[in-house]
């Protein structure tokens, strides 16, 4: 199967991306690795007239140490935020949930800030980085703007981005123990996306598709924060969430993983810290 | 629109509607018919090549994009008429049956092995998590894969 | 030294691995430049009265060459008329009468993807652009949604039919067998519906010039093609010419060619243009026929000593929309009901019904695999019932070694089996023993990774068209060259380099100057094809055939030429040189030999088998149950499927390892499903779940080798065996793993929602 016809845009610096969409307005996308938006198209479920493409923007793929907090570009593939010397040190978390993404191929393109703005709850790293407590830099006409990631994600496929905004920068704040970390990815097969997934780094905790957007497990945050332990804390895993039910799993069943899976997760992180 | 890529060393210019994916660039472009299309979902892998050196499903990937790019399909593959060790262990492994699978298990075999050149058993079956076969099982695959790797320590 | 029994790399491979194979897709022919591109306007539908095509807008589109509908159709012959009754029955034809399948929907859809129409256009995007164009106004019809819906017949997919249920075979409802039976466990079992899903998809490719249809068509037997050709088009033989290039695989859904490909022929005579057809995936998982789909009933009495006195098996059969097989498939399972058990009653029926749901088809083992793995899930309830250990169950109710041949309840005369002594090997293999106690072990200790342990002993039936035959012919050039001609179509099975074993063999001629042609009904016009695991049994036996007359007419000229008495001429098959005895001076080449003749030397031969042949064997697998979660992971699966005397290891291993991994998909993995109004949920690879390498483990094989008297190699087939062992092996042990929880069964797939379900609910049922 093949996309419907559409104009194809090769944006050779932030600067162009954003002249680009400004012109095409509501008709253009924007195409990082193209993994999101690519299969959407193919299926016919995504038509978008025209085609930012980003993979110009070399300087916005990058890894760096800022001291207190780790920048990853938005264009930085899921491959090379896996492999990153800097993460495996600082954000080990992020580094290792990147390498769980779809298969080999897909982190050879798609990128982390294009997984991030489409905003898919079943996706991975948008949950880890809530985990992290992530700050998101967007770029538009009208400058730049920091984002909390709890404000980022606004529902199914929906973010705070405005249409003439680009995702450019991905700032993880260095957890005080970066060891104390886990992520819990259930599946059927090794490519399915998550049934349910767990992102705990500290005291922090976060829920792949258990909802319409990415969650933090804010009961179970409550109680380890009075001090419970990791399986009575994990019992307040499924409040809060809005799972859907689908040929994979129920609602309630995913409910039940979810208590699994966090208390697993807690289980991994306090014995890794 | 017009696109320029590097394919198996040659470089090929063409005019192309600017939706055309990769892999029907190779093949009705190119003229090369190895690599091919399996599904239409980026789940099963056969259309692998590598792009710059790298694995990608080349369904998903717009000609437009691979534009000043170089591709590597499993024509590309053999030097001087010698196969390379990945094609020569699925031989005889017996890693091939109906072969429609075989040029992107091998061409995902060899950026596997380029990333880790001695991976265990597991981390081959996890490393093929992309790519489906539907006549050998995997046994053979896996097993040429990791034939592979011993040869390549053995010239290292 | 024989070549036969050795591990001979395989001669296909080279081409395939640097040149890639050629497909029809691939085609690069003269015939076929500038071909036009068909796309299928297919029904999105499960049921519902078409009530208008509209095709303007398509039609106005660039690049537009035709849409062609059912309207269009005119130049082919009427269904015949209305007899009244259902055509066909326990052969694998499709039913006629009230219930016959078109080519284009007429005025009905039946299910979600069945052709409506077809648009030809220059291009490849351009035809799926188009596609979208053309508008079809549905007026939707009820939906019968799975074999139980089908039974109640409230919505009639054929009213004319009168029922949903074309074909019945009761099964016997007496009750005296079970009545003196200690134990009797009843149970329903689901073998799920399966996508076939080979890795290339259907293709066709079709000309028609001066007359002559050339068509092209991935198929698992090319001849087969033009008969049913021939049929649908009403021309002769010799109108048609079928090619056949390499297959992207075809486990059973490419048997002959289907409506779509049909159309596809009927289009290009229709238009005279070239055309080419590949279907997509999405269109595969919805169009392509598909396997199992399977409800059955059972019931099994015996002893408390472990003697299984009685089996009942009621199957329906879920043909979906159109029964495109008849009452084959159901048949078979009914056939092979008992397995490799002397039960003293037996008891097997059946029902096929329609459901708006894709065609059910061959998938591998095509109605064994089903029945294997319900008497091998009976065997197993059975022994949870009585306390007994599984495999001890199965050895004191095998049918014993000295009552070959035996003739079945259910009417199957086996030839020849050792099915304790596999059962004894294979769990020797798997370290059964050490299996239990590590089990023991971890029940004990309430470990959250629980151990299964699954044991399968089973039979089947292959080549069970045998009298059928199949074809070769085998040339000698004059340059000493072999060129064979079969019937049988490879698909991936690796005939040419068995073939040409068999030829080296025979004649001494090396297997590098031995070539293979297949899948051209110019070239071959007669032949059977690859299926039913019939190929080596009766293919390779007619090219062993073959060389036997060639080598007869060889000596006769060799003693001509020698001047010797043909008794004294003999082969040096190491050699390849034809020698006198006693004279090593006097020899000759085949190409000497060859050139002497003026007709050169030919053998057209077939062969024929008076009976099938029942290879057996017993599979052990180890699982790991996340009992928290669900989730199975197959640890380890062992193996003894025996086949008779094996003619080339590399290839009957790599049967076996395809056969078992597609046991496990069906195990654990793999389902079609659809929703309450017969949409289908399965419809990319996105959601349809086929295996992996990650879900798989490596698979320790065991030899045995027990030939049958059938055929002059002794050889059954080998290919379904893998598939049908596999499946209740692992069935069983994802059971097995969770049965001291107080579970006796869980449907297939074990997915890992079905298997959290089956573990919570005996956790309530334990709780209260």
């Amino acid at each position: 199967m093949i996309p419907t016809p559409f104009t194809y845009k090769r944006a050779g610096s932030a600067a162009e991306a954003l002249e680009l969409v400004a012109e095409y307005g509501d008709d253009a996308k924007f195409l990082a690795g193209g993994h999101s938006l690519l299969p959407l198209m193919k299926l016919r479920l995504a038509a978008p007239e025209v085609i930012i493409d980003l993979s110009g923007l070399r300087d916005l793929s990058y890894v760096t140490d800022q001291g207190t907090y780790v920048a990853v570009g938005a264009l930085t593939r899921h491959h090379d935020v896996e492999h990153s010397d800097v993460l495996a040190r600082d954000v080990p978390l992020l580094a290792h949930a990147a390498g769980q993404v779809g298969d080999p191929q897909i982190r050879h393109r798609g990128t982390i800030g294009g997984s991030i703005a489409h905003a898919d709850p079943a996706s991975d790293l948008p949950a880890v980085l809530l985990a992290l407590d992530a700050t998101l830099v967007a770029q538009g006409s009208g400058g730049t703007r920091e984002i909390p990631i709890g404000e980022f994600f606004q529902g199914l496929f929906e973010t705070s981005l405005e249409p003439d905004e680009l995702l450019t920068e991905i700032r993880v704040p260095k957890p005080a123990s970066a060891g104390a970390w886990s992520f819990q990815k259930f599946s059927q097969r090794a490519i399915d996306w998550a049934i349910v997934g767990c992102a705990v780094q500290g005291g922090n905790v976060a829920l792949v598709n258990m909802g319409g957007t990415p969650l933090r497990a804010a009961g179970v945050e409550a109680a380890l924060a009075d001090g419970a332990a990791p399986s009575d804390a994990a019992a307040h895993a499924a409040e809060g969430t809005s799972a859907a039910d689908d040929i994979r799993a129920t609602r309630a069943y995913r409910e039940h993983l979810a208590r699994v899976l966090v208390s697993r997760a807690l289980t991994e992180a306090s014995s890794r810290a | 629109m017009k696109v320029d890529l590097t394919v198996n060393g040659k470089d090929i210019s063409a005019d192309v509607e600017d939706r055309m994916l990769l892999v029907h660039f190779l093949r009705d472009v190119a003229d090369l018919t190895a690599t091919n299309v399996g599904c239409d979902t980026t789940s099963c892998g056969a259309c692998t090549v590598l792009l710059d050196g790298e694995s990608v499903k080349s369904c998903t990937v717009l000609a437009a994009q691979a534009s000043g790019h170089e591709i590597t399909t499993v024509e590309g593959l053999a030097t001087n008429g010698e196969m390379h060790p990945v094609q020569r262990a699925f031989h005889q492994e017996h890693g091939l049956q109906c072969g429609f699978c075989t040029p992107g298990m091998v061409m995902a075999i060899v950026s596997l092995l380029k990333e880790n050149p001695d991976p265990s058993e597991q981390q081959v079956r996890q490393g093929l998590e992309g790519n489906l076969c539907r006549c050998t099982g995997y046994h053979n695959i896996v097993r040429a894969a990791l034939a592979a790797a011993d040869e390549g320590k053995v010239s290292a | 030294m024989s070549i036969l029994g050795t591990r001979v790399i395989r001669t296909e491979d080279p081409r395939l691995l640097t040149a890639g194979a050629v497909y029809v897709d691939d085609l690069r022919v003269p015939e076929l430049d500038g071909a036009a591109r068909v796309t299928f306007v297919r029904s999105p539908v499960a049921h519902a009265r078409i009530t208008g095509i509209d095709a303007s807008a398509a039609l106005s589109e660039p690049g537009v060459v035709a849409v062609l509908t059912v309207q269009d159709m005119t130049d082919l012959a009427p269904p015949p008329p209305d007899s009244g009754e259902p055509v066909g029955g326990e052969g694998p034809a499709p039913l006629g009468g009230p219930w016959s399948e078109p080519l284009l929907a007429a005025d009905t859809v039946r299910f979600v993807g069945e052709p409506v129409a077809v648009v030809i256009t220059d291009g490849r995007y351009q035809g799926e652009d188009a596609a979208d164009l053309v508008t079809v106004d549905y007026d939707p019809l009820p939906a019968v949604v799975g074999p139980e819906a089908a039974l109640t017949s409230e919505s009639l997919l054929f009213p004319a039919a009168g029922s949903n249920i074309p074909l019945t075979s009761p099964v016997s409802a007496d009750d005296a067998p079970f009545d003196a039976c200690e134990v009797v466990v009843e149970q329903a079992i689901v073998n799920q519906r399966l996508a076939c899903m080979p890795l290339e998809g259907r293709a066709t490719a079709a000309t028609f010039e001066n007359g002559k249809l050339t068509v092209w068509h991935s198929s698992q037997n090319a001849q087969l093609c033009r008969l049913i050709l021939c049929g649908a088009l009403g021309m002769a033989p010799d109108q048609i010419r079928v090619i056949v290039p390499d297959v992207g695989g075809g486990f059973g859904a490419k048997v002959g060619i289907d409506r779509d490909g049909l159309v596809v022929a009927w289009a290009a005579r229709k238009t005279g243009r070239a055309l080419r057809w590949n279907e997509t995936r999405s269109e595969n998982l919805v169009g392509m026929t598909q396997g199992r789909a399977q409800l059955h009933h059972i019931k099994i009495g015996g002893n408390r000593d472990g003697k299984i006195l009685a089996y009942r098996i009621d199957v329906i059969q879920d043909s979906g929309a159109y029964s495109r097989m008849g009452g084959f498939l159901p048949m078979l399972t009914c056939l092979m009901a008992p397995g490799v058990y002397d039960i003293p009653a037996v008891q097997a029926g059946y029902r096929v019904v329609v459901t708006n749901a894709t065609p059910i088809s061959a998938y591998r083992g095509a109605g064994r695999p089903e029945a294997a793995a319900t008497i091998e899930r009976a065997v197993d309830l059975f022994a949870a019932e009585i306390g007994m250990d599984p495999a001890e169950v199965r050895r004191r109710n095998f049918v014993a070694p000295d009552k070959f041949p035996f003739q079945t309840k259910t009417g199957a005369l086996y030839d020849s089996g050792q099915y304790e002594e596999a059962l004894d090997k294979v769990l020797a293999g798997a370290g059964y023993q050490e299996l239990r106690k590590e089990q023991e072990r971890r029940r004990a200790s309430g470990d959250v990774r629980q151990l299964g342990i699954g044991i399968s002993s089973y039979v089947e039936i292959t080549a069970a068209d045998g009298a059928a035959g199949e074809t070769a012919k085998l040339e000698v050039a004059d340059d000493g060259t072999a060129t064979v001609y079969t019937g049988s179509s490879p698909h991936g099975q690796g005939h040419h380099t068995a073939w040409a074993m068999l030829v080296q063999e025979e004649l001494g001629i090396p297997m590098d100057k031995v070539t293979v042609v297949h899948g051209d009904t110019d070239l071959i016009p007669v032949g059977v094809g690859t299926y039913a695991s019939r190929s080596l049994q009766l293919g390779g036996s007619a090219v062993h055939k073959a060389a036997v007359e060639v080598k007869d007419e060889a000596r006769r000229q060799a003693a001509d030429i020698l001047e010797a008495a043909e008794a004294d001429v003999v082969l040096d098959t190491i050699s390849g040189l034809w020698q006198v005895r006693g004279d090593p001076e006097a020899s000759l080449t085949w190409a000497q030999v060859a050139g002497h003749t003026s007709g050169g030397l030919v053998a057209d031969v077939s062969f024929a088998a008076d009976l099938p042949t029942f290879p057996f064997g017993a599979h052990v697998s180890v699982v790991e149950v996340d009992t928290e979660t669900g989730k199975v992971t197959l640890l380890r699966h062992v193996t003894v499927d025996d086949a008779g005397p094996v003619l080339n290891p590399v290839l009957a291993e790599g049967q076996r390892h395809g056969g078992i991994a597609q046991g496990a998909a069906q195990a654990l993995l793999e389902e079609v499903l659809y929703d309450a109004d017969g949409n289908p949920l399965t419809s990319t690879l996105a959601d349809y779940a086929a295996i992996t390498a990650a879900e798989l483990p490596s698979y320790e094989l065991l030899a045995s080798e027990t030939p049958t008297t059938v055929n002059p190699l002794g050889v059954k087939g080998i290919g379904e065996a893998g598939t049908i062992g596999s499946t209740p092996a692992i069935q069983n042990a994802v059971i097995d793993a969770v049965a001291h929880l107080g579970i006796r069964h869980i449907d297939m797939p074990t997915t890992p929602q079905r298997v959290w379900t089956a573990i919570n609910e005996a956790q309530k049922a334990g709780n209260q």
